[in-house]
């Protein structure tokens, strides 16, 4: 009867999930689309309704609400149709939006090319498994584990590059350090070289339109003409040029003003947004991202600092930074306190906390990307593609936060994930975590240097 | 050169409803052959003849400034609205959502049209849009085009209802058949007339008060109310 009941509890959560998938896809993602193929929403909504119950039975698991059979029996339906839906339905629907879209292939290729791209697509996610040490003979050709652990790889590679960048760039937008200063008249002064581009190129296009005109107009003149007066007109005209105009050679002008008014307009565009920026850094939300951004680039240096020392002394964090805090709490200080009480509220806020911000984050991440680089034609490639980096993105937060829960907690997911080598993915993530980090420095760094050469010139 | 009279005309829409086709094709007569994404803006002219064939005729030059929609360069956009002489709307047949933003891009460059006519400069504050202000602002003509119409199929036969609310002329086609604008196709009458305003409004408006313009302009206040009240919704 219980079951009955965890099964209502988990399918109506589900059903909200869903919902706020649904909602999420149509307000944000799609807000300046039309949506053609339902199909689209559907799998979006459904991959994250999947992610939001794992992360959802992780928190019951610290709870203790439920069965542990019935959690254990949800666990793996969960993780089974997960799985179904990023290795088969998605790089399915991927390919066939991709081929639809290309102008080359007829309609009746697109079926057999589609499962020939999906075949291919399941053997390098195969072959990804091979260099890395993430499979023991233990497991069998087919289980579980081979797929967790290759979704495993790609998703914790995404997670630490996208930590990485954003532990860089937080400090790096918000603190007033880096803000280059822009005044109002240096935008109403490029915003006037700008009109005067434009006014150029109107100029030199007008001239063409003349000339072609007068092209037009002579070449119809001259053919009614006929004998020797038309020949000798056509002689004394040189059809290239008239009154002194040479069309291809205004026609390179003006693409040269035209590239010109792109770069200033680009300079234009960045200059508004610092402007911005530094208006905004004025108010009290920017003042506390400014403090923020300090204690952010500290935390920063010291989390850079400590990936190297593992990654040069082979260091395994083996106690969860839960236990480890009671633990100093106990014996250092002397507090007296119900470990086992202590230890899973501390536990079930901490990663609610991972869970919620991760979800929020990735969200936020997703639209910016999808704003940036989608049109009316790639919209729905882009938006599956982005469905199937959450898939693995929310697998493998659930593998790298088994590091975050005491032992008790951890073993439903080593029991559904099976005999995956953790250590390895921590390792992994330190190492990603540590070059996305100092590349995007070295990015931000190059970025910032180029600039200001150019003000101080103008 | 400098004798013949000029007209700035304004194509705005939102990114990817192909303005810079439509352009191409109304300036050199062909399609475009794979634009890429407008920067900034994209200008284009072209010779007019005003009032063809009547001994009215003149010729006119038409700027038409394809200003690119992409919302991360909505902070520059400001600096182009100010001096136009007319408005194309540009929406995609295949994409609702297009059409239902035209709304924000009309009151976008209202906004900016009423900022600069009252001199405030470049601060950013917003007033109640009042019909008194805004008729002076809306002096000038305005059409609505629809693209993708090869793409559309059946939605093709309905009016814009943003066509509607303004009493504006409103057409569909298709950027890449350049046959759609051939000369004395019905559409390319429809841009003609809509030309031959715009060059009114701007030269000839206080020469010739046209009764029937006249009583488009009444009218008008009561137009454009039903828009901004539809666009508070």
């Amino acid at each position: 009867m219980s079951f009955l009941q965890d099964a209502v509890i988990m399918f109506s959560s589900q059903v909200i999930f869903f919902a706020g998938g649904w909602v999420f896809f149509m307000k944000q993602l799609f807000k300046n689309y039309e949506v053609h193929h339902i199909m689209v929403q559907l799998i979006f909504s459904i991959t994250f309704a999947l992610s939001c119950t794992m992360f959802e039975l992780i928190i019951f698991e610290i709870l203790g609400t439920m069965e542990s059979s019935s959690r254990y029996f949800h666990w793996r339906l969960g993780l089974y149709s997960m799985l179904f839906m990023v290795i088969i339905v998605l790089p399915f629907y991927i390919a066939y939006f991709v081929l639809s879209s290309l102008r080359f292939v007829q309609r009746k290729q697109i079926g057999p090319l589609t499962l020939v791209s999906w075949v291919a697509f399941l053997y390098f996610f195969w072959k990804i498994g091979d260099p890395f040490p993430i499979s023991s003979p233990k497991h069998g050709v087919l289980s579980i584990e081979q797929f967790i652990s290759r979704i495993g790889v790609i998703g914790v590679t995404v997670m630490a590059f996208l930590s990485g960048f954003g532990a860089v760039n937080y400090p790096y937008t918000s603190m007033t350090y880096f803000m280059r200063p822009v005044t109002i008249n240096d935008i109403i002064a490029i915003e006037k070289k700008l009109l005067h581009t434009y006014d150029m190129i109107l100029i030199k296009k007008k001239r063409i339109a003349m000339a072609q005109r007068d092209q037009l107009l002579r070449s119809k003149s001259g053919s009614s003409g006929s004998g020797i007066w038309g020949m000798l007109r056509s002689v004394a005209t040189n059809p290239l040029v008239s009154s002194g105009e040479n069309i291809s050679q205004l026609k390179e002008e003006v693409a040269a003003l035209e590239d010109f008014s792109r770069q200033l307009l680009l300079e234009a565009v960045d200059m508004h947004s610092m402007r911005e920026r530094i208006e905004w850094a004025k108010t009290f939300r920017g003042k506390y991202f400014n403090v923020m951004g300090y204690f952010f680039s500290l935390y920063c240096l010291w989390k850079i600092f400590i990936c190297t020392i593992n990654i040069l002394f082979g260091r395994v964090a083996r106690v969860d930074p839960v236990t480890r805090g009671i633990e100093i709490a106990v014996h250092y200080m002397g507090f007296q306190i119900d470990v086992k009480f202590w230890s899973q509220q501390i536990s079930f806020f901490l990663v609610g906390c991972i869970v919620v911000t991760s979800i929020r984050g990735l969200l936020i991440t997703l639209t910016k990307f999808f704003y940036a680089i989608s049109s009316s034609k790639s919209s729905n490639v882009i938006v599956l593609a982005l469905a199937q980096i959450m898939g693995m993105y929310f697998v493998s937060s659930v593998v790298l936060m088994r590091m975050n829960m005491p032992a008790e907690y951890r073993t439903i997911i080593t029991q559904v994930l099976g005999e995956l080598q953790f250590n390895f993915y921590h390792r992994w993530f330190d190492v990603i975590f540590l070059i996305s980090a100092l590349s995007s420095i070295g990015f931000l760094y190059l970025a910032h240097k180029q600039v200001p050469g150019d003000r101080e010139i103008s | 050169m400098d004798a013949i009279d000029k007209v700035r005309i304004l194509v705005v829409g939102d990114s990817g409803v192909g303005k810079s086709s439509l352009v191409h094709l109304i300036c050199h007569n062909e399609a475009a052959v794979n634009p890429g994404w407008t920067i900034g803006c994209s200008l284009e002219v072209k010779l007019h003849e005003y009032k063809e064939g009547t001994p009215d005729q003149k010729t006119f030059f038409l700027e038409l400034w394809d200003i690119g929609g992409s919302s991360s360069h909505k902070n520059t956009r400001a600096m182009f609205y100010h001096n136009a002489n007319g408005l194309i709307l540009v929406h995609d047949l295949t994409n609702r959502k297009s059409h239902g933003n035209l709304k924000q891009w009309l009151n976008e460059i209202l906004d900016q049209d009423k900022e600069m006519g009252m001199g405030r400069g470049p601060s950013r504050v917003r007033d109640t849009l009042d019909p008194e202000n805004l008729l002076g602002s809306v002096k000038m003509p305005i059409l609505v085009i629809g693209t993708k119409q090869d793409l559309a199929g059946e939605k093709r036969v309905q009016r814009s209802f943003v066509a509607e609310d303004l009493g504006v002329d409103d057409i569909s086609l298709n950027c890449h058949n350049p046959r759609s604008l051939a000369p004395g196709s019905g559409l390319a009458v429809k841009l003609t007339r809509f030309f031959d305003r715009i060059i009114e409004s701007r030269y000839y408006r206080d020469m010739n008060p046209n009764p029937a313009l006249l009583e488009k302009r009444r009218l008008l206040p009561m137009n454009v109310m039903n828009a901004k009240s539809l666009h508070g919704d």
